[in-house]
Parts: C-alpha cells; sequence; structure tokens
C-alpha cells in the first residue's frame, strides 16, 4: 500500500469522526448560534471530505464540489446569523 | 508523480484530518459559544485549507492546483466574516457566557432596543433615524 493510500486512510475517518462530532453539537447546542456554529463546522468538514474523495478517486472535478459548497455554505452562514439577530 | 511531492502530500492531508478533527473535539468540550467558536473557526478553516493544498500539490495539471488554491483564497477569505457575524448575532441575541469569563467589556453598554452602544467613552452616539440633527 502507498504512503498516500495510507495517509487517505487515516484522514477519511478522521473527518467523517470530526462530522459526527459536529452532528451532535447540531443536535446538542443549547442555543440557535452554537447550532448555526456546528452548520459551518459541518460545511468545511464537507469540502475537507470532498477534497480528500476528489485525491482518493482522482476525479478533478470534486474540488469544483468542494469551492460551490463553500460558497454555498457561507451565504449560509451569513443568512443565518442575520437571522438570529434580527430575531 | 514525485516521491517528494507524494510525502508533501501525505503531510498536508494528515496535518489538515488532524486540525479538523481537534476543532471537531472544541466544538464538543468548550463551554461556551465564544469559545467554541475560536475553536472551530481558526481550526476547521485551516484543516480544510491544508486538506485543500494536499489536493493542490498531487494534482496532475495546473487547472486543477489553481482551483484547489483558489479555494484555499475563498475559505481563508470567509472563515473569519462568518465567525465575527455569528458571534455578533449571538453576543446580541443573549446567549450566555462561560461563568469564569474574565471581561465583558460591552456589559451594560449595549441599547437592545436601538441597537446601539451607549455610555462607552471614545465612542461617539450613533446616528438613529429619527433623532434631530444638530
Amino acid at each position: 500500500m502507498s504512503l498516500a493510500g495510507i495517509a487517505l486512510g487515516v484522514a477519511m475517518p478522521l473527518g467523517l469522526v470530526s462530522l459526527l462530532l459536529a452532528l451532535a453539537r447540531l443536535v446538542y447546542g443549547p442555543t440557535l448560534a452554537d447550532r448555526v456554529v456546528a452548520l459551518d463546522m459541518i460545511g468545511v468538514i464537507a469540502i475537507a471530505l470532498l477534497a480528500m474523495y476528489a485525491l482518493a478517486t482522482g476525479q478533478p472535478a470534486f474540488v469544483d464540489v468542494a469551492i460551490v459548497v463553500g460558497l454555498i455554505g457561507f451565504l449560509g452562514t451569513v443568512a443565518f446569523a442575520r437571522y438570529v439577530e434580527r430575531r | 508523480m514525485p516521491p517528494l511531492m507524494t510525502l508533501l502530500a501525505s503531510v498536508l492531508l494528515l496535518f489538515g484530518a488532524a486540525l479538523l478533527f481537534v476543532a471537531a473535539i472544541g466544538l464538543i468540550r468548550m463551554p461556551d459559544l465564544f469559545l467554541r467558536m475560536s475553536a472551530t473557526s481558526k481550526g476547521s478553516s485551516l484543516g480544510a485549507g491544508c486538506v485543500l493544498g494536499a489536493v493542490a500539490v498531487s494534482a496532475g495539471d495546473l487547472g486543477t492546483a489553481a482551483r484547489a488554491l483558489a479555494g484555499v483564497v475563498f475559505l481563508l477569505a470567509t472563515a473569519p466574516v462568518a465567525a465575527h457575524m455569528i458571534g455578533r448575532a449571538g453576543y446580541l441575541s443573549g446567549a450566555p457566557l462561560w461563568e469564569g469569563t474574565q471581561c465583558d467589556e460591552l456589559h451594560g453598554h449595549y441599547n437592545a432596543l436601538t441597537g446601539t452602544l451607549e455610555g462607552l467613552p471614545g465612542v461617539e452616539p450613533a446616528h438613529t433615524p429619527g433623532a434631530a440633527e444638530s
């Protein structure tokens, strides 16, 4: 097994565990702002997982998907923050 | 791909994944909205940036590397703005502070009705609609 394969095999489960921890904060967050923070974190982890998937499959199209997910996640976070502030 | 670039991509990938994991642990373990934000906004943006950097290093062509680096730049530009907006919204909506908080300089100075700061030295009273011009 190559070095890059070993690194991917360690990094992808770490990203998955991080996603599950952020999901736990999204479920148990005491206030709405905590949930927005967790949602922002889930978006960033999704970017990292898509980049790892682009490395694993060798398909460079997943990098474009990662950029688009980052853009949509930023817009969603800003919209949620405005909503929390104006509520 | 040259072995040195494989090594660099693997190190960047492992470092990024470890930073993401540390940020997720901080999101779970920190006692306060603002401490959680300070863990996630720094750790997760640098972690995902390192993973995208690994993609850029190990990409075969220039276009993929440029797109991955553009993703890094976009991530580093937007993460502080998003964290600032969530923190401001959380403070103004009355998120509880940790009981070990030493200093809250905005305490008592924010008027929730008009949405302005008042009583702070060096802060001009903000222009409110309907106030008389002098």
